[in-house]
């Protein structure tokens, strides 16, 4: 085995533990547990209430393009804060790409608004 | 506080995607403030945007020929060379005569809408990044701009459901395909230290790899770009995909998808990795004999033209990568050169395929094409050639494409090769003159509406410029051949 591949076994040897781990961890708890199987323990859990309606039911589209609008700007602050603490750094340059990125960024939105997405109705 | 070692970014260097890219954002910007705006108008501004990065390619071309030579630029992540100049004509080519055939598609469709150009232009702009990457992060960014916009495109016929399962099954392989590609770029950064295709090159050259890493990067490497250019066993998505999408969709995706892998595998199999080239010429070699057997023996069996096409495209790949497994720079150039004409043989064919179909996209069944000669002889005349070419008749390109690439292989040893390469041509031969037969020699079938199909001006145009191309570069080759020939690869 190379030594480059010998740097991975540390990570192997920990994959290899925690399976280990938790295989044990439930396969105790399976063990001392007592088994009393009933119908309510097979329902869906909904944070405790009872479950409404069935899992394949329809959402509103409009909340898939408001989460992809989301993403969009989600997005841009990601890029945006590295490059406002080493603004200083990149200089005019960094300036110049960051504007153009926000204006891409900018015509998207134009785009969105004028299809008609941002309003719900 | 320290400055930061920036690129110089070399705007002239990158002016053909630099066009692409913002030619289709105004065009999306366009479209969304002047709704009024004919749907011609966008198809004129779209061919406009691809004069426009011909022309920038035109002028590097005479740069790297006659004034600087190739030459990496930006922070060496883009090269400028003959190679990737070619390709990214290829894929403008591709681009505008695709265009020029959904003008009337997206008519009879009632699809009209500026957003199927916008996707073509940035699906094009990836496609050429591709060409002209010199990093692998920068194939990767490439193939994913090109692969996005495609997807949305496969899927851009909403009413049809075929047209979404293609989206769907295209989605999901190609993010697969993608994530085999990202692993090999990982792996590859682990031997060599390096993305970056010159270092790792002369990281090659210069060390002796013997590990099995380099080994599993080039497999995966293969496999996704395999996926791309639809090289058997990668080749599962392409019969359903091509199938479902818009047919101008299908002629782009044939002709600039294909080209851009391919852009990318030529690249990185025989200048990168030239140094283990007696590793990886027996993949390239099992991959061509699959795809030149299975592509051109299942095509046969096909009843549905736009199926049929697929299948061929998948045994043209294999002729692309007899030009490959040759490794020599008349390999490159005969590779490069089938890409071009095939190109224009593809598109010309799905844009006679695009006429036939009626509204919905339906009647691509080789019954749909029965006695379209007495309906519409010109179409019939036209679709012939191309089908002609594709087989690899004189008198074409196709026949001097698939000429190229087998001399290649024989110049190169590759004897047993060259032998399959031409009984594939043969089995292929056979489904080509099929759908003549049954365009020429069978009545109309009853139940199949009769009707003239009407050729729009823009497909007239395409159908045009792609027959031309294949007739008179079939004959007077020697131009086009030279130009390939001149595409050299740079090489470290």
């Amino acid at each position: 085995m190379s030594a480059f591949l010998r740097q991975y076994l540390t990570v192997a040897i920990f994959g290899g533990a925690a399976v280990l781990m938790v295989g044990a961890m439930l396969g105790v708890g399976r063990l001392i547990r007592p088994t009393r199987p009933q119908p309510q323990k097979h329902m869906v859990y909904e944070c405790g209430a009872d479950p409404v309606g069935v899992g394949w039911s329809q959402s509103q589209i409009r909340y898939y393009v408001f989460a992809l609008l989301f993403v969009m700007f989600d997005v841009e602050a990601v890029f945006l804060f590295p490059w406002a603490v080493r603004l200083e750094a990149l200089g005019v340059f960094g300036l110049v790409e960051m504007a153009v990125f926000i204006a891409i960024l900018a015509l998207a939105l134009l785009y969105a608004w004028r299809k008609g997405v941002l309003r719900w109705a | 506080m320290e400055q930061l070692s920036l690129p110089h970014v070399a705007w002239d260097a990158i002016l053909p995607e630099v066009v692409l890219v913002v030619g289709g954002i105004v065009i999306l910007v366009a479209g969304a403030l002047l709704r009024r705006l004919h749907q011609s108008v966008f198809t004129v501004l779209t061919l406009a945007v691809v004069a426009g990065a011909l022309v920038a390619t035109q002028r590097l071309w005479h740069d790297v020929t006659a004034v600087t030579g190739p030459r990496q630029e930006v922070a060496d992540a883009i090269v400028v060379d003959g190679f990737s100049l070619f390709l990214i004509v290829v894929i403008c080519v591709s681009v505008g005569l695709a265009v020029l055939v959904a003008d009337g598609y997206l008519r009879r469709e009632q699809l009209r809408s500026p957003d199927f150009y916008v996707l073509m232009l940035l699906s094009a702009s990836g496609a050429a990044l591709m060409a002209a990457a010199n990093d692998l992060i920068v194939i990767f960014l490439g193939i994913e701009i090109l692969s996005i916009a495609l997807y949305v495109l496969a899927g851009f016929h909403r009413r049809r459901d075929q047209s979404l399962e293609a989206a769907i099954k295209y989605f999901v392989l190609g993010s697969f395909s993608s994530a085999f590609l990202l692993y090999g770029i990982a792996l590859t950064y682990g031997v060599t230290g390096s993305t970056n295709l010159t270092s790792v090159a002369l990281f090659l050259r210069t060390n002796v790899v013997s590990s099995g890493t380099e080994l599993a990067a080039l497999a995966m490497l293969a496999v996704g770009l395999g996926f791309k250019v639809a090289a058997v066993p990668f080749h599962m998505w392409t019969p359903d995909v091509y199938q479902g999408s818009p047919t101008p969709v299908t002629g782009f995706m044939a002709a600039a998808a294909k080209a851009a892998g391919f852009a990318a595998l030529l690249r990185v199999a025989y200048s990168t990795f030239g140094s283990s080239q007696i590793d990886w010429q027996p993949i390239i070699w099992a991959l061509a004999v699959l795809s030149l057997v299975v592509g051109s023996v299942l095509a046969v069996v096909q009843t549905d033209v736009k199926r049929m096409l697929a299948y061929s495209s998948i045994s043209h790949a294999g002729y692309v990568l007899v030009g490959l497994q040759a490794a020599t720079d008349q390999g490159v150039a005969a590779s490069l050169f089938y890409l071009l004409a095939y190109a224009f043989m593809v598109v010309g064919s799905f844009a006679v395929v695009t006429l036939v179909a009626r509204r919905g996209d339906e009647g691509h069944s080789l019954d749909d094409y029965r006695g379209l000669s007495a309906r519409r002889p010109g179409l019939a005349l036209l679709f012939t050639v191309f089908l002609l070419a594709q087989a690899g008749v004189p008198l074409t390109t196709g026949f001097l494409a698939k000429f190229t690439v087998i001399a290649a292989a024989v110049a190169s040893g590759s004897y047993a090769l060259a032998v399959i390469a031409m009984l594939a041509a043969v089995i292929a031969a056979f489904f080509y003159l099929r759908v003549i037969v049954v365009m020429y020699m069978t009545p109309e079938g009853e139940g199949v509406p009769a009707g003239r199909p009407a050729i729009p001006f823009g497909a007239g145009a395409a159908l045009g410029v792609a027959v031309a191309f294949t007739l008179v570069f079939g004959i007077l080759p020697s131009s086009v051949l030279d130009f390939a020939r001149h595409a050299t690869l740079m090489r470290f």
